[in-house]
């Protein structure tokens, strides 16, 4: 339903338009028929294989460690401890000290003489097989001395709370805060409150989610003399070589990072592991090739997780339902080491909660608490889910409150189209949209008013399942992002994106591109882009990526940014080989340059029919280079770098209307409605995959994922039989929608899509089942809604409350109060 | 992960699996279907020192008639089950419980046999056995044959009466004909996951009344078990929802389940007065 | 070691295996047919779904010794010669896959699917590929690709398509 016209059809005019029209994906043919280079494929000459023996202690000493054993094993070829490499493994980077005094206690790849999280790497056997190895490993002895775990942030903070790491003067890493008044963006905060009318306050718990990217991490390093080629499934190439080098010491141009196909991410391979340097720092020891691929249960074991994060929020409003005052404190868990961007996920939400709404006064504090867990990092959204979350469950509490409607509480409060570009009380400059208008295709779109009075049907006749619907009306920062801004978020690089185009002498057309997809599609959508801005033909061009050998410079794929800047780069890099053609073209046709029309890929000269030359003959001409311009390189190839002024702002309405059984909790979502404004579409059809992807990952943080610790520390959901990843039957239909308002400060006039559904759903769906039962007394239910928590909500009161299982930390006896926010407020 | 090593014997005949059995040492694993053998022994959680492979033995396949049992062959797969024309005339409970095994791939290769003698009670098939009061064909080195009813099969959680060195050969049911309703009523988080409670219920009628009633419950505790106070309130009854309904209410009495991640005691049973209302409608007809 | 004698994609293969060897294992590493993958370690993603004789199973819960003697068709032996399979162009017409690291085992699904159910619902299909995770897709499109190939292959009078061996 998009609303603008298809930018595809063709008129006398001007050729058909590659951008906006449904390509199928290049990519496909080699995925579907099994012919493609995942990174566990890749075998090298005398490769060694590498496996981990892992701490099954949450927190400890290591008081004995013997490999002897293990070194004695047939095949094996090295046995590693911590020992082994204590002087050279250096610290796990983490790139985003969001305070100068955060606390970085440094993450060793391999434990030296003490674990902190349960999967810990602690020994390492090198064998000539697989399978040799991971028997050694078995050989192995190790003896800990337990110490006291960590596990609850609200505990961790408390004072004299056991330490995570003993050299630390407390559990928290950081204390950020965000405050408008004094940032000049929003008047005070207290005052504001202490005039309110209404004051709501809620405790949100952001359960630890696992990015659970279908294909486990896997390291292939190749050595020849003193290179290193690591082969990785990550989403990052260009950052992990830098990283890796910085880390290794191992020189930056000594190495080169390739990710061939990669099997999902998610924010999951947004990392820099401890597996990818210990191979690079075995390779060097032993100069031999190493691979190293995880299992599953060591995927959702030591990967990253995600979210996790204690929420308390209050707003204040005006008995009339106008928003006044937003104030945020969050317990962030970082887990046992800060990775990568650990401290920084929730630094990059915080801007994110006012959410659409004008609210005059904003502050945001979070503490980053250290745990004996596996360090949380990005996960699909990465802070903004869990700002959105807050948000929009939130504004149905004061809805609720003031007895009034929550989409009126909404529109109330909310941007109008006509106030774009808005200044939000965060400071950040939404760019454009209309929220009434993506709303009103999605009430029509999920049969709102029918859907209405079935509830009211339902209740009235007392039926044991309820009927609900939830309301999220969202925004999103993507496109990461303006390097300036980066930078005064203490972010340890910049947001640019680098594209080059070259063109081949037969006419075909290379695009490198420095945003390395990992499922996305960037092939097809770079190649329609190329297509249009060159007016080759979109089977001419080919794209290339992921490997810094061929793309050297880049910032890789996370933050809904590659359309947005790698995209913009590639628009930019074609700009340039028009304008480096054009010169030639100019003089091969014996004609001033402002003479020349470009279109259609093709050098025409104004009023001269057909004197012209198509790009592809220039190609050709200045390989050749017998005849070119004085004063100019001969090669009309272009390289750009983009770096975005703003960030992007997709907006959509999300509504679910949910089924909710009174007599056993189990929910069911009868029907799921969106409406998105991505900005300008270059692939309907990847956009609307990207959506499904997103809501699947969204509603699932809502019914069923949660990584578990028990009182041990042990990851009890350490296997796809207890993490719940949902299969098609534990999904709905998703019936999606487009409204466009371009975004004003790219030419592709595109907003980011990747992020949108996992951000939007997750409240929509909570809201839908609390909306089915709130009659019952039900105030909130706990993330992920199991039909247990569900039916003790209904039964017993409370949010559903305890886990089962004894000894598990899962926020178990957490309620939510109403008095959540004085109780934080210590 | 890749299993710990271990010797390998692949019989082709009860007989011969008897002897690799007991030939195969201290820790001996029978595969058959393998569905939770082999991921167990990939997490290293089982390390036997020799497996006894017995897909093919084909004798221990298909299903037939005996007079008024069917006989299921311990290795007949849960695909071949659900196929089954015998088991879609007489054994529909057995059919609705199968179906709800795990996904295709893994009932092409799972057996009826296999998940009976896992005897996990959050497996579907127990319950159902139990209700339907089968009987298990037990073989012994040496050929010897008895039979155990299941009442005595199921001992304990993960454990069976089936001694060291025996084979589970066939398991008779009753044939239950088209005066039978039935249901097996499954309740899980996602689709793929094992039952939180499910309730295998078989129902005959006579008229407007219940004249005899199966009721067997999955994960309800170390064991299936079987709903007895539930039966006997409905054998005799009138068939309405309200006798159903006040009969059900008896379905968790003398269970002590266990509490996991998915559910505490008092949830379940709460759930299985739920679901065997819900079963039993179902199996009435109502 | 025990020797094997197994038929994959119309070659056939004599090897020495390990008893513990997994089937996946045997054909990513010994045979190269890496376009098989491993998703899990509990038979839960069906990422490593072939057919052996003809049925679909999840390669990582059979044992390589197991498929002595037997047929097996992996993703990289569905498609006759440069024509693909009518799963494998449905994947690609109607975008069912992202990543594409579930989709080898996904599409074996489906082929079982539908030679088990020539003409399935919405809910069928759902629950024919229920022991396949997507992470990637939320299954939706996965739904209408199925849902093109059964139209497809009915149309063409070509749902009874052999499924094991190549078909040269």
């Amino acid at each position: 339903m998009t609303l603008t016209e298809d930018p595809s059809t063709a008129t006398p005019d001007a050729p058909a338009k590659e951008v906006g029209s449904a390509r199928l994906r290049k990519e496909d043919a080699r995925l579907i028929t099994g012919k493609t280079t995942w990174t566990d494929n890749m075998v090298l000459p005398g490769m060694l294989y590498m496996s981990v023996l892992r701490s099954p202690i949450a927190h400890a000493t290591i008081s004995n460690l013997d490999v002897s054993a293990a070194k004695d094993r047939p095949n094996v070829v090295a046995v590693y401890t911590g020992q082994d490499f204590k002087d050279e493994q250096g610290s796990i980077p983490c790139a985003w000290p969001v305070t100068p005094d955060m606390v970085n206690p440094g993450h060793p790849s391999i434990a030296v003489d003490s674990v902190n999280h349960v999967g810990e790497a602690v020994a390492i056997v090198v064998a000539r097989s697989r399978t040799a190895a991971v028997d050694a490993v078995e050989a192995i002895d190790v003896d800990y001395e337990p110490l006291p775990v960590v596990l609850d942030m609200e505990e961790a903070v408390k004072e004299g709370s056991a330490l995570v790491h003993d050299h630390t003067e407390s559990n928290t890493s950081y204390h950020f805060v965000f405050d408008a008044g004094e940032a000049g963006t929003g008047t005070d905060t207290d005052a504001a409150f202490d005039a309110a009318e209404v004051v709501v306050s809620r405790r949100f718990v952001q359960q630890r989610l696992i990015p659970a990217f279908m294909e486990p991490r896997s390291v292939v390093v190749g050595v020849t003399g003193d290179n290193y080629t690591l082969w990785s499934a990550t989403q990052i190439p260009h950052i992990l070589r830098v990283m890796a080098a910085l880390t290794t010491g191992i020189p930056e141009h000594k190495l080169r990072v390739i990710a061939p196909d990669v099997g999902g991410g998610f924010g999951g391979k947004l990392q820099v592991n401890p597996e990818e340097i210990l191979a690079l720092l075995i390779a060097r020891r032993l100069g031999k090739p190493i691979k190293w691929t995880e299992t599953r249960s060591e995927s959702l074991m030591t990967a990253h997780h995600g979210r996790d994060q204690v929420q308390f929020i209050d707003v204040a409003a005006d008995r009339e339902g106008n928003v006044k005052g937003l104030r945020v404190r969050l317990l962030a868990d970082m887990g046992a080491y800060l990775r990568l961007i650990t401290p920084g996920v929730p630094a990059l939400g915080a801007f994110m909660f006012p959410g659409i709404y004008k609210f005059p006064a904003y502050r945001f504090e979070c503490d980053g608490v250290f745990t004996n867990k596996v360090p949380t990092d990005a996960y699909r959204g990465a802070g903004r889910p869990e700002a959105t979350f807050a948000i929009e469950r939130i504004m149905d509490e004061l809805a609720v409150e003031l007895s009034m409607d929550p989409m009126e509480l909404r529109r109330k409060n909310w941007i109008n189209a006509e106030e774009f570009p808005f200044t939000t009380v965060a400071g950040l400059s939404y760019d454009s949209g209309d929220y009434e208008q993506a709303t009103q295709a999605a009430l029509e779109l999920l049969g709102y008013d029918e859907l209405r009075a079935e509830q009211a049907r339902r209740r009235e006749s007392g039926d044991p399942v309820q009927l609900g619907i939830g309301i999220s009306t969202f925004t999103e920062m993507c496109g990461l992002a303006p390097s300036r801004v980066l930078g005064s978020l203490s972010f340890g690089a910049g947001g640019w994106e680098q594209a080059s185009i070259r063109m081949l002498p037969t006419g075909k057309v290379e695009v490198v591109t420095g945003s390395t997809p990992h499922g996305q599609g960037h092939e097809t959508a770079w190649s329609q882009i190329v297509a249009d801005e060159l007016g080759v033909p979109f089977d001419d061009v080919e794209v290339l990526h992921g490997d810094t050998a061929v793309s050297a410079r880049g910032l890789d794929t996370y933050g809904s940014r590659s359309l947005v800047v790698g995209g913009t780069a590639v628009v930019k890099a074609a700009e340039k080989v028009v304008a480096k053609a054009r010169k030639v073209a100019a003089h091969l046709l014996e004609a001033s340059e402002d003479d020349l029309e470009f279109s259609g890929g093709r050098f025409s000269v104004k009023g001269t029919p057909g004197a012209g030359l198509a790009i592809q003959e220039i190609a050709l001409a200045i390989f050749a280079s017998h005849d070119y311009p004085e004063g100019i390189e001969p090669s009309i190839d272009a390289e750009a770098a983009f770096d975005p002024t703003n960030f992007s702002f997709p907006h959509g309405t999300h509504l679910c209307a949910m089924e909710v059984d009174t007599d056993t909790g189990f929910v069911k979502i009868r029907k799921y409605a969106c409406v998105d404004d991505i900005g300008n579409i270059v692939n309907p059809i990847i956009v609307e995959g990207q959506m499904h992807g997103g809501l699947a990952q969204g509603i699932s943080q809502a019914l069923y994922e949660e990584a578990i610790y028990d009182a041990d520390g042990n990851l009890t959901t350490g296997t796809f039989v207890d993490y719940l990843v949902p299969s098609a039957m534990d999904l709905p239909h998703f019936d999606t929608g487009n409204t466009t308002h371009a975004a004003p400060d790219n030419p592709l006039g595109a907003k980011g899509v990747g992020e949108a559904g996992c951000i939007a759903s997750t409240p929509a769906v909570v809201n839908a089942a609390l909306d089915a039962v709130r009659h019952l007394g039900v105030k909130d239910i706990l993330m992920p809604m199991t039909p247990e928590r569900v039916w003790r909500a209904i039964h017993q009161g409370g949010d559903g409350g305890a886990r089962a299982a004894e000894g598990s930390n899962a926020y178990g006896g957490a309620r939510t109060t109403e008095s959540g926010i004085e109780e934080a407020a210590k | 992960m890749i299993p710990a090593s271990f010797a390998y014997a692949r019989p082709t005949t009860v007989d011969e699996a008897l002897q690799a059995i007991a030939a195969g040492g201290e820790d001996v694993k029978i595969l058959a279907g393998g569905q939770s053998l082999i991921p167990v022994m990939r997490l290293r959680l089982a390390a036997p020192e020799t497996v006894v492979d017995i897909t093919r033995v084909t004798e221990l396949r298909g299903v037939r008639e005996d007079g008024d049992s069917l006989v299921i062959g311990a290795m007949t797969t849960h695909h071949d089950v659900i196929t089954d024309p015998l088991i879609a005339q007489y054994g529909k409970l057995i059919a609705e419980a199968t179906e709800t095994v795990a996904d295709p791939a893994v009932r092409h290769r799972g057996t009826f046999g296999g998940a009976l003698v896992h005897a996990d009670p959050a497996g579907d098939l127990p319950a159902v056995a139990l209700a339907l009061d089968a009987e298990f064909v037990i073989a012994g080195l040496g050929g010897a044959r008895r039979t155990v009813p299941a009442t005595e099969f199921f001992v304990d959680y993960l454990t069976t009466a089936l001694a060291d060195g025996e084979l589970l050969v066939e398991v008779r049911v009753p044939k239950l004909g088209s005066d039978w309703g039935v249901r097996y009523e499954k309740f899980n988080r996602v689709a793929q996951a094992w039952s939180i409670v499910a309730v295998a219920a078989a129902v005959r009628r006579e008229g407007s009344r219940i004249t005899e009633a199966r009721i067997g419950l999955t994960n309800m505790g170390s064991t299936p078990i079987r709903a007895r106070a539930v039966e006997a309130a409905l054998v005799g009854a009138d068939v309405s929802l309200e006798t159903v309904t006040a009969a059900a209410a008896q379905a968790a009495e003398g269970t002590e389940p266990s509490s996991d991640l998915n559910a505490q005691a008092d949830y379940r049973q709460h759930l299985a007065r739920v679901l065997t209302r819900r079963a039993v409608t179902a199996a009435a007809g109502l | 070691m025990t020797q094997i004698n197994v038929r994959v994609d119309g070659a056939s293969y004599s090897d020495d295996v390990e008893p513990r060897t997994l089937l996946v294992h045997y054909l990513r590493e010994q045979l190269g047919k890496v376009g098989t993958v491993v998703g899990c370690d509990t038979s839960n993603c069906g990422a490593c779904t072939v057919h052996l004789d003809g049925e679909s199973v999840k390669s990582c819960t059979v044992l390589a010794v197991q498929a002595d003697g037997s047929e097996v068709t992996t993703i990289e032996g569905v498609a006759d010669g440069a024509t693909l399979h009518p799963v494998q162009k449905a994947f690609h017409e109607q975008h069912g896959l992202q990543c594409g690291y579930c989709t080898p085992g996904m599409i074996m699904a489906s082929i079982d699917l539908l030679k088990n159910n020539p003409d399935p619902s919405e809910h069928e299909i759902r629950e024919g590929i229920e022991g396949n995770l997507c992470r990637c897709t939320g299954y939706q499109n996965i739904v209408k690709a199925v849902q093109q190939a059964a139209g497809e292959m009915s149309s063409a009078g070509a749902h009874s398509v052999e499924t094991t061996g190549a078909q040269a």
